[in-house]
């Protein structure tokens, strides 16, 4: 080794250009994304349907659902038929609704309510809503009124639990500020309670909109005359596979818009929140 | 004659916090700070002032003012009400108008209808405060109210009480941990110890270095 050997390891390091890292995180989303998945399986659906590997009789091809659901509009069987299931289903989500708010706040607001309606609610929770059918038919016969009252059963239970469990949270800090305020029962209601329980209301409320749809299928295969599900049921008994892929296609729609149309309400109502999905 | 008066306070708690005893007289318009360590019952003896200590159970005597006003550590908006709406949160009708002039006196002309989200931590307060000044209280109780506020806001606080507990003139009972909080702000400093009133000293005229070796002393800390 000769002298200089030292002086030469004593050198800084020669510098590197900086050195860009591989990204590990998953990258920026975008904005239609979600429709990816969606737009995969419709063409999918489409190729096999257009080559023939799909039988129409197992099931036809997407653009037939459009076609048979332009037919079925200008023959006006689509319109009649979905007015009375969305009356059936509006009104089943209204009672079921009016009635979980009501009995919401009467248990959660009072401690014997509490003691009295919860306990009720939590044991009858455990009951699929397709058991209690038989005996639906049984108290409100096979009519509209059992229709109705399986759709508001349905309903009812998101929308109770859901607003139940938000008065129940609501922070026992406010209810302090509350009393040094001096504000009286009402005031208190108007101004803590209802703000408070609103964001778990609407919540439920989607929630119930969501089973007043799928209990609405049940009831219309039974003993209906009008409906989307009479429409799919009948198409069944004369194997118009068409027909019952267009039903299948509103029900769809349907769900996704009563969601939509909550979402877009909970967006108005609830501008003071700041949340991460917004 | 006085604003507050209280005589042999008890409370007992089943989790923390015993008042063993307490006497104090607060005259109107004193600015009293109440000091103690951690469980010496500071928090107690408001929350049995402002009437919120359901959970206690005790005897005593206490006589307060009509009107009152809480400012607790937490600014403790209603994060669904805008600004100007929490001012007036409860406030009978006529006194409506004196809300905006409120917040004024707090600093934030312009903000009613702000959320109280979009505010920082300091301006919340500030909110509190306009909401406890705008009920014209004759008596104000603040626990801790600067507690969770960082330093250089704090003392912003602090000026902005004093200014406006000068104009105002509330007897006023702030509950702090902070001595230093407690001499720049207090006319009188009051101190509890194990629930019971362990020191009661004047500031005004008072050196305040050797005030606070004295109450640092009778907190144990030096």
């Amino acid at each position: 080794m000769n002298a200089h050997s030292g002086e030469i390891s004593a050198a800084p390091p020669p510098l590197a250009p900086a050195r860009q890292r591989t990204p590990l995180g998953p990258g920026t989303p975008s904005r239609h994304g979600h429709l990816l998945g969606p737009g995969l399986l419709l063409l999918y659906w489409g190729v096999l349907s257009a080559t023939g590997w799909l039988d129409p009789r197992t099931l036809p091809a997407p653009w037939t659902a459009i076609t048979t659901g332009a037919e079925l509009v200008r023959e006006g069987r689509l319109q009649a038929n979905l007015a009375v299931s969305a009356a059936r289903a509006a009104s089943g989500l209204l009672v079921g609704g009016f009635a979980g708010v009501l009995l919401a706040f009467l248990s959660g607001l009072s401690l014997l309510g509490g003691y009295v309606i919860d306990g009720v609610v939590q044991l009858k929770r455990g009951i699929p809503i397709l058991a209690i059918i038989p005996f639906m038919v049984l108290w409100f016969g096979i009519g509209e009124p059992m229709k109705v009252a399986v759709i508001a059963v349905a309903a009812f239970f998101p929308i109770y639990i859901q607003t139940h469990s938000a008065l129940r949270a609501i922070d026992l800090r406010y209810v302090e500020l509350a009393e040094t305020l001096g504000l009286g029962r009402w005031q208190f209601l108007r101004t803590v309670v209802i703000p408070g329980a609103l964001p778990g209301f609407l919540l439920g409320l989607r929630f119930g909109a969501t089973a007043a749809w799928l209990a609405l299928v049940v009831v219309e295969q039974l003993n209906a005359t009008s409906g989307i599900g009479y429409m799919v049921t009948l198409a069944r008994n004369y194997a118009q596979t068409d027909v019952m892929l267009v039903g299948l296609v509103v029900y769809a729609l349907l769900g996704f818009g009563t969601d939509g149309a909550i979402r877009w309400a909970e967006k108005r109502l609830l501008t003071w929140r700041r949340t991460l999905g917004r | 004659m006085s604003a507050v008066r209280i005589r042999d306070l008890k409370r007992t708690f089943t989790l923390k916090g015993v008042l063993n005893g307490v006497d104090l007289d607060i005259a109107p318009g004193e600015f009293v700070a109440l000091l103690g360590r951690s469980g010496s019952g500071k928090s107690t003896l408001l929350r049995a002032l402002a009437g919120i200590d359901h959970e206690a159970e005790g005897t005593g005597e206490i006589a307060l003012p009509p009107r009152i006003a809480v400012i607790f550590q937490d600014a403790r908006l209603l994060p669904w009400l805008r600004v100007l709406d929490n001012v007036t949160l409860g406030l009978p009708r006529q006194a409506l108008p004196r809300a905006a002039q409120a917040l004024e006196e707090v600093g934030l002309a312009g903000r009613e209808r702000s959320w109280p989200h979009q505010l920082s931590g300091g301006e919340q307060q500030r909110v509190a405060l306009a909401r406890a000044l705008v009920r014209e209280p004759a008596l104000l109780l603040a626990d801790e109210p600067f507690g969770a506020l960082d330093a250089l806001t704090r003392i912003q606080m602090h000026d902005l009480l004093r200014r406006l507990s000068e104009r105002h003139r509330p007897a006023v009972l702030l509950v702090t941990h902070d001595i230093d909080e407690a001499i720049a702000l207090a006319d009188r400093i009051v101190m509890l110890d194990d629930g019971r009133l362990a020191a009661d000293i004047k500031v005004a005229g008072a050196k305040s270095t050797a005030l606070r070796t004295t109450l640092l002393a009778k907190l144990g800390v030096a």
